[in-house]
């Protein structure tokens, strides 16, 4: 579903590029790591994937389109099918639980019914069923990012990206958080994470992309953090 | 854009208005003080023209005539004359008679009757345009038995004059003043913008179209625009209504009466809300432009 063949990125004013020539190919329904430490590429790469960033060579396929040469249509299209999921969750302080997860329907322009129908299923699936009218201020970390990941998946997406998803949350919540997005993953969703939390890495045995300086050094299924990274 | 999202846009947008209420009423406000002085400018231009086009039309052509000519001929080609708004003919007799009155001492005519008089017959000729005047003269003066034409060529060279620079300085007021109630709206709606920063990078992340995003802030503007012109219009039709009765009954000159024609003052109204919406709409979409590249 995604494909990298050779692609780097250089910032501007940078000498080292931040992706290094990476291939890599994941499919539908599948769950990966991206790992390595702070620099190592990842934000970049879960950036290119969203097309918030251009690569400055090789080509990326999404679904079989070239992700660079989206044009404007395509590349909402193509951004409705992402559902992302930030380190420092992105919630509208403003907007109660439900609003906030309503907010990425209504953006899409769905009805009201449809509306009342998705978002508490998504509030259901990630067990905040009674906190619909809570604000994001009352609630804990882990709860927030939880609220993050309803929204990402109200819409169905085909792939679920999260850029340090437990960044700001302790072992017990990033321990139920993990487990959140493997149940996602078992109902068909593609999952790709980035982050350098070892434990997590190791305690899922999933797919591992390791990343060190913009270049892929290790792909491996079923594989752990590696602490030598 | 589908309903649902134009529903929302539109409930964002009157959020957000209520949110920034009071930065939105000054706003308002001070566009309402631009557009009433650019309106201003506007009537007066109005009636500046309608001024000097009063001043014009009286501005009469004297076409003096060769002795003995076919009056009637040279009548005929007048009354046919396309540019020509009327005339009245001056025979010698009475024109030796008006001199006289003019003199206010008859005495110094006598002898001058009959044969003797040195008055040519002659028309007094008015133009419809005060800027045709020089051309109708020309023209008229190349008529067979017309000795000569002669009109005030220095007051009506100075009228035109007059006008050419009342419309280039109604001109760069009025652009100067539109500029500056653009950047008006620009600033507030980036305020606007900047305090819905977060929301609107997320629904970037969201997949929302640039439309969706820009739409509640170009309503945002737009109603700031044309409530400030509402206004403005409201300030000025009360005030140019009371100004125009005052001068119709001071009955002064003929020619500085206020143009009253619904006909020549509705564009105007018209033409400010229109102006002053669309202002609204060209301030937010800049003011968005940026905060739309993710």
């Amino acid at each position: 579903m995604i494909e990298l063949n050779n692609v780097t990125k250089q910032y501007p004013g940078c000498t080292v590029p931040a992706l290094d020539n990476v291939s890599l190919g994941i499919e539908r329904g599948e769950f990966v790591f991206l790992v390595g430490p702070s620099g190592a590429g990842k934000s970049t790469l879960i950036k290119l994937i969203f097309r918030e960033q251009l690569p400055s060579g090789g080509k990326m396929l999404f679904d079989g389109r070239n992700i660079a040469a989206l044009k404007q249509n395509q590349l909402l299209e193509h951004r409705r099918q992402i559902g992302m999921v930030f380190q420092d969750f992105r919630l509208l302080k403003q907007k109660t639980v439900f609003e906030n997860v309503a907010f990425a329907l209504e953006v899409l322009g769905r009805s009201p019914k449809e509306i009342i129908e998705k978002v508490p299923t998504a509030l259901d699936k990630v067990g905040l069923s009674g906190k619909a009218q809570s604000f994001p201020d009352k609630l804990s970390g882990g709860e927030q990012q939880r609220v993050g990941i309803a929204r990402a998946i109200v819409k169905d997406p085909l792939v679920i990206m999260a850029d340090e998803p437990t960044g700001n949350l302790d072992r017990d919540n990033s321990r139920q958080l993990m487990d959140l997005f493997e149940t996602i993953n078992q109902n068909g969703t593609t999952v790709i994470i980035a982050t350098h939390e070892w434990e997590i890495v190791d305690r899922m045995q999933k797919r591992v992309v390791a990343l060190e300086c913009g270049r892929m050094i290790r792909d491996e299924q079923q594989g752990g953090y590696s602490h030598e990274l | 854009m589908n309903f649902n999202s134009f529903r929302y846009c539109m409930r964002q947008s009157i959020i957000s208005l209520h949110r920034n209420l009071w930065l939105a009423v000054v706003t308002a406000g001070i566009i309402a003080i631009s557009l009433s002085i650019l309106g201003g400018f506007l009537l007066l231009a109005v009636n500046a023209d309608q001024m000097i086009r009063n001043i014009g039309t009286n501005v009469e052509i004297g076409v003096f005539l060769e002795d003995g000519v076919q009056v009637e001929a040279i009548q005929q080609k007048l009354d046919n004359h396309a540019g020509i708004h009327s005339y009245t003919f001056v025979s010698k007799e009475q024109g030796l008679v008006d001199f006289g009155h003019s003199l206010g001492d008859r005495v110094l005519l006598i002898g001058m009757e009959g044969e003797n008089n040195p008055l040519p017959d002659l028309f007094r000729v008015r133009t419809l345009d005060a800027e045709n005047v020089p051309a109708v003269a020309a023209e008229i003066a190349s008529y067979p038995g017309v000795e000569m034409t002669d009109y005030g060529e220095e007051l009506v060279g100075r009228l035109l004059k007059i006008t050419g620079w009342v419309n280039t300085l109604f001109l760069a007021v009025s652009i100067l003043l539109a500029l500056g109630a653009i950047l008006l709206i620009i600033t507030t709606i980036r305020l606007s913008v900047l305090a819905r920063q977060d929301e609107v990078s997320i629904m970037k992340y969201l997949g929302a179209s640039n439309w969706f995003i820009r739409f509640p802030f170009l309503l945002e503007g737009m109603t700031m625009g044309w409530t400030g012109t509402l206004a403005a219009a409201a300030a000025l039709a009360v005030v140019y209504y009371r100004l125009a009765t005052s001068l119709q009954q001071e009955a002064l000159t003929f020619f500085i009466q206020p143009v009253t024609d619904t006909a020549q003052l509705l564009p105007i109204f018209i033409g400010l809300l229109l102006l002053g919406t669309l202002m609204g709409g060209f301030g937010s979409f800049i003011s968005v432009r940026k905060f739309l590249r993710v």
